[in-house]
């Protein structure tokens, strides 16, 4: 049997040499729950620099994956690295590289922002006078300089967001993974995120993997990694794999692939 | 390279870096406390009904004798102090610990867990932040028990504290190691029945053990190894500026063995998976 799925980019190993110009690399990790297979045998790499959509339903393994990258869950099968640090041999420095949001929300609510940033970079071993001033530095740049003083409890949605990807930027990394970031969001919401992120890859040169299940937060441009039933189904530039496909756009090639008939709806919050 | 992002930086972390993280943990399980009203006055109503009412009432049944550490007669509030001082640490380090395994907390170790120090570190900072709070709470609990004329020697303040840090540590790193280790205790109510109160009530907590030896030698024998009668020992010593070595090598010894299993047998997946892979919490 043919194995389902398109392959658009180079899948052949990535050397540890190319570290640099790779962020992620993720080779042959399958997951089971019991005898439910998440994950099955999933490879893709994303690029330093770069901003890539991990697309799939729900329920289509990308929360476990993420899982698995941050090392909540132990690796059953494959390798991981990220920026040539295997995570299974070198956690602290893989992980160093590594920000990360999660899609449940993982603040505390009765603390203030400030003191969830600070409790964060403690846990990076970052002092306190240096942490309170990339504190500053990062919640002007969301927009949530006003707000330092704030229960977390009293913000929107939005700024809780904006707050997690702050927190996730707080010990400078070089890749930042986001579970479903924009959900329950409304659209303005939603596009200030998409658009912030957008601008940590140009302007910040962070690697993004954008996990999601809305295919109008993707691009034309953007490397695209599609999820389905615990597999990958096509890795590449989005215009590459509508191409491969012969479909009009995104949208029909994604129902396409995973043959689900209309693909996943527009946001329709 | 922009601002933002990291230079190579040297692998492994310094002496400084791993305390900023200990005093961050411990820094924010205070504030958590500190926030948490009904968690901390529901953690002092407990021992307090006991010293109140169940003291007071057994006053007249209960006879003490002269045994070490006291050098004169003591009023039976006067002896469950110490017993109940330990058992706001039990409680305490059941609480934290299943919360640190079950969904209760899981953001919040999803937080701690994506840090890149090692992980066995960031739970031993974990159980101390939580042997920090559980001290919190004895000593509240000192100063109602000294309003009512349970007067401890000066110097015995002091002197608890190590023997506090020490059974809180065991404390928490037991209810860690059982709730990772035992699947049928997912509730708090089943750790109150096979473990709380078992452990409660076959120590010296309540009752001189020798009292417990004439009423039933088998039962002696249990307590005797109970790790929890003595924590209890060790902190009855303590409070009177004295030390119970033989206590004191138990509780070490049991800190020890409990702590690196729990830190063996953690597993976060556990705390994830029972709400379904994919969705995450709602």
């Amino acid at each position: 049997m043919m194995k389902p799925g398109i392959s658009i980019a180079d899948r052949a190993t990535v050397p540890q040499g190319a570290a640099d110009s790779t962020a992620l690399v993720v080779r042959g990790v399958s997951h089971s729950y019991g005898s439910r297979k998440a994950l099955d045998d999933v490879s893709f790499t994303v690029g330093a620099r770069s901003f890539t959509a991990l697309l799939g339903l729900n329920g289509a393994g990308k929360s476990t994956l993420f899982s698995i990258v941050t090392r909540l869950f132990a690796l059953q099968a494959g390798r991981i690295r990220i920026f040539g640090h295997d995570i299974e041999r070198e956690p602290g420095a893989a992980l160093r590289c590594l920000g990360v949001v999660f899609q449940p929300r993982t603040l505390d609510l009765d603390l203030s922002v400030t003191q969830n940033l600070l409790y964060h970079a403690a846990l990076h071993g970052i002092s306190r006078g240096e942490a309170r001033m990339r504190s500053e530095e990062l919640l002007s740049r969301m927009g949530l300089a006003e707000r330092h003083n704030s229960k977390v409890r009293d913000l929107s949605g939005g700024q809780m967001r904006r707050l997690e990807i702050a927190r996730a930027l707080l010990h400078r990394p070089r890749l930042l993974l986001l579970d479903e970031a924009t959900v329950g969001l409304d659209v303005k919401a939603r596009a200030e995120i998409l658009a912030h992120v957008r601008s940590l890859v140009t302007e910040q040169g962070i690697g993004v993997l954008w996990a999601t299940h809305l295919l109008d937060e993707i691009e034309a441009i953007d490397s695209l990694v599609v999820l389905h039933q615990g597999r990958v189904l096509a890795e590449g530039k989005v215009a590459g794999i509508v191409d491969k496909t012969g479909a009009r756009d995104l949208h029909s090639a994604f129902a396409q692939l995973t043959e689900t008939g209309p693909g996943p709806g527009k946001a329709t919050s | 390279m922009s601002a933002v992002i990291a230079n190579d930086r040297p692998a492994g972390f310094s002496f400084t870096q791993y305390l900023t993280c200990l005093v961050g943990i411990v820094w924010r399980e205070g504030l958590r406390f500190v926030h948490q009203r009904e968690r901390f006055v529901s953690a002092l109503v407990r021992p307090l009904v006991w010293l109140f009412i169940f003291a007071a009432g057994f006053r007249q049944v209960l006879g003490i004798s002269i045994i070490p550490p006291y050098e004169t007669y003591v009023l039976y509030e006067v002896y469950i102090t110490p017993g109940l001082m330990a058992m706001i640490q039990l409680f305490n380090g059941m609480q934290s610990s299943l919360s640190m395994v079950y969904d209760r907390e899981m953001g919040n170790m999803r937080t701690l867990l994506i840090s890149p120090l090692p992980r066995w570190y960031l739970l031993f900072c974990k159980l101390l932040a939580g042997a920090a709070v559980s001290i919190l709470q004895v000593y509240a609990f000192l100063l109602i028990a000294w309003i009512w004329d349970i007067e401890p020697p000066p110097i015995g303040y002091l002197t608890v504290l190590p023997a506090l840090a020490l059974s809180g540590l065991m404390l928490g790193s037991l209810g860690m190691l059982i709730s990772s280790g035992i699947k049928q205790l997912e509730n708090f109510a089943g750790v109150m029945n096979f473990v709380i109160f078992p452990m409660f009530f076959a120590s010296s907590a309540l009752y001189p053990l020798w009292r417990v030896r004439e009423g039933s030698p088998m039962l002696y024998y249990v307590c005797q190894f109970n790790p929890f009668t003595h924590a209890v020992e060790l902190i009855r010593f303590a409070l009177y500026g004295k030390l119970n070595l033989v206590s004191l090598a138990v509780v070490g010894g049991c800190t020890a063995v409990f702590m690196i299993g729990a830190m063996f047998a953690y597993d976060p997946a556990r705390g994830f998976s029972r709400r379904g892979p994919a969705g995450g919490e709602p």
